[in-house]
């Protein structure tokens, strides 16, 4: 996805159902094992989401569960997407499907991934994370709804209140989630700012 | 009046603000971006899809790696998707005028290696790498993040990052550090104490006599793994140490112009009396050698502990703990001393500098690599490579069995054709101890300082280096 020369496209919300992978402390190594990524582009990463989860778990992988073959909106614990910086994982989620994320934290560099490529980040405190995981998996089908702007999320459980940082909430609402246009607006000022560092790399 | 206190983090984030963006973000210059062949492809696609030159390229700087084998490097590569990478990352230097440190440079190796070796990682910098260990620069004084590739994309755009301020953490280790004790268990203890997610939203400042004493490459190797506590990135000082190093190298300026360039670094550190948003001090001298025992960096304990069991945690890390005791089949209140190894892999941006290889070296004269344990010692750098050979390190290691290799990652990852194979155990100086991380689906890894990794391959079990030798 980019946005950069197009019309801006601006986030305020996904809507869809969703499908629950549990557990705290999910690295992108787990996400898309590094072997995977011996490649120039991100074509093939959905087929690697979770490959190795999924094989150790013999077809009982929630993102093999027929139940939850249309999910947009993946749930996850505690510091999901820690570890490297691979950009890799949140496109082989987003190539799989998915278009939001919703869990208990988000790993830095993972969740500033996830906004340049406008998959929106969003946290719940321990009791709403457990009522929304308990309802997708209860009822896969059930539709959930993801209001950036309001910052509340709708399931059959009832109606969250969704953490999102500002900057970041500003970014999706406004289209600025691509950010090269945002940064090329600064025009010679950037020349400017790297003219008066104490500085420059040349030996 | 007075000039208000900063801390080093606030001097150097004013000095590359270009504006604030309407986001609340800032629009943050970046003064030195390193580039490797895994994470910048992608992003000179988008940049040529957008029909945008590269803005710096002289502020661009580029070596090859993850991919790269360790014991054949000629072209072409056997591996033709590593061939197909490495062509593409020399395509794109070629194309836009990047400075790219290959092998036939005599300068490759891992990135966050090379950058101080060749002096382009100085105090007061910003630097950015699609590579999360970029913390690493931050051993120098400089504020470095790791980025995905759509920021390579942003940097090679505008040499600029939209990002927020960072929350500032100084972390004191006091005291003084125990023989047979390392940067490599400092670090682990720091991650212990503060958790796999304790820095998110952080820049860590990592200071106190412990940090004051250390060689600069000891500095690194903490600065490193920065990311493994949650820290996007990590610092130190400058110091008279920071300056020492960075006299006569590649990129940084001779004579008397080093002088001036020194008394600004210097006066870059933290000013006495400023304020951070959280102090922590850990008392060094009851640091053990430390290592991991379960599936991420903060599971792990000294060396004397047993491992733990999930009865005894605390109810939120429980389900990880049980986890983790299942995926490495170890018993929990085991003792930790006495696990047979199968793999020792030294190297790694954490701990593949010439100070690692000196210490692992120490400890492979005093025998042999355990008949069957394969044992590989990996520099990170050509350079590195150079120096260990002319000491004699590599006539150490091979006489003591190990194999000595080429520069790169190499087993920290598994990009290119070093892995483990089934269920192997390694122990490892590499940085993650994450489920398949070596390369085999079901690996499994034992995160420790060099040093205890050839204890391990000698005696073919985890021992206490203490004891050992």
């Amino acid at each position: 996805m980019s946005n950069t020369n197009d019309e801006l496209i601006r986030i305020d919300s996904v809507e869809g159902t969703g499908c629950v992978v549990r557990g705290d402390d999910v690295d992108t190594d787990r996400i898309i094992p590094a072997r995977f990524m011996k490649v120039v582009t991100f074509d093939d990463m959905g087929r690697h989401a979770f490959e190795d989860a999924r094989k150790a778990a013999k077809g009982k992988h929630p993102l093999d569960d027929e139940r939850f073959s249309d999910a947009a909106i993946l749930v996850v614990g505690q510091n999901f997407g820690c570890g490297s910086s691979r950009e890799h994982a949140p496109q082989a989620l987003m190539r799989f499907g998915f278009k939001a994320f919703v869990g208990g934290s988000f790993a830095e560099i993972f969740a500033g991934n996830c906004t340049s490529l406008g998959l929106p980040c969003v946290t719940l405190g321990d009791s709403d994370l457990a009522k929304l995981m308990g309802t997708v998996e209860l009822d896969p089908a059930g539709k959930i709804e993801i209001d950036i702007r309001t910052r509340r999320l709708t399931c059959r459980a009832g109606e969250m209140s969704v953490g999102i940082p500002d900057g970041v909430r500003h970014q999706l609402l406004e289209g600025d989630w691509d950010a090269t246009r945002v940064l090329m607006a600064a025009g010679d000022r950037i020349e400017k700012t790297a003219a008066a560092l104490p500085y420059s790399p040349t030996a | 009046m007075a000039e208000p206190k900063k801390n080093l983090f606030q001097k150097v984030w004013d000095a590359h603000r270009v504006s604030e963006l309407a986001s609340g973000q800032t629009q943050l210059l970046i003064g030195t971006h390193l580039i490797h062949e895994v994470t910048s492809p992608q992003a000179f696609a988008m940049l040529s899809e957008l029909k945008l030159p590269v803005r710096f390229p002289k502020r661009t700087f580029a070596t090859v790696d993850h991919i790269i084998p360790t014991d054949d490097q000629s072209r072409p590569l056997k591996d033709d998707l590593a061939e197909a990478m490495m062509s593409e990352l020399e395509q794109n230097c070629r194309e836009h005028d990047i400075q790219f440190f290959g092998p036939e440079s005599g300068a490759q190796g891992i990135v966050h290696v090379i950058g101080p070796e060749l002096g382009l990682t100085q105090p007061g910098m910003t630097i950015a790498c699609g590579d999360s260990h970029t913390s690493t620069h931050g051993a120098f004084g400089a504020i470095a993040f790791g980025i995905g590739t759509s920021q390579v994309r942003d940097l090679l755009a505008t040499q600029c990052l939209a990002i927020s301020p960072l929350k500032v953490r100084r972390i004191e280790v006091t005291g003084e550090l125990a023989p047979g004790v390392f940067a490599k268990d400092v670090i682990l203890a720091i991650i212990r104490k503060l958790g796999v997610n304790g820095g998110v939203g952080y820049a860590y400042e990592y200071a106190g006599p412990v940090l004051d004493a250390m060689s600069m490459e000891e500095r690194m190797t903490v600065c490193n793994m920065s990311i493994e506590g949650g820290a996007r990135c990590g610092y130190v000082n400058p110091d008279a140490e920071t300056i020492e190093y960075l006299r006569g190298r590649r990129y940084t300026p001779d004579n008397s112009e080093f002088e001036t360039k020194a008394a600004a670094w210097l006066a870059l550190a933290s000013d006495d009396g400023a304020s951070y948003d959280d102090v922590v001090e850990i008392d060094g001298s009851a640091i053990e050698p430390s290592i991991t025992w379960g599936i991420h960096p903060g599971h792990n304990i000294g060396i004397s502990e047993s491992i733990p069991t999930p009865h005894d945690t605390p109810d939120e890390e429980r389900a990880g703990v049980e986890e983790a005791l299942e995926y490495m089949d170890f018993v929990a209140g085991a003792s930790i001393a006495g696990t047979p190894i199968d793999v020792a892999f030294i190297g790694s941006c954490t701990n593949g500098r010439i100070s690692d290889l000196r210490e692992a070296a120490k400890v492979a004269a005093t025998g042999h690599v355990k008949a069957g344990v394969r044992a590989l010692v990996v520099p990170g750098s050509a350079d590195v490579r150079k120096q260990a050979e002319a000491e004699g390190l590599d006539e150490v290691f091979r006489k003591a069995g190990f194999d000595w290799r080429e520069p790169g990652c190499s087993m920290c990852l598994a990009m290119n054709p070093d892995k483990l194979r089934g269920r192997e155990v390694c122990a490892s100086s590499s940085n993650r101890n994450f489920k398949g991380r070596q390369g085999s689906p079901s690996g499994r890894t034992l995160l420790m300082s060099p040093a205890m990794v050839a204890a391990a391959a000698i005696a073919g079990e985890v021992v206490d280096i203490r004891k050992s030798h």
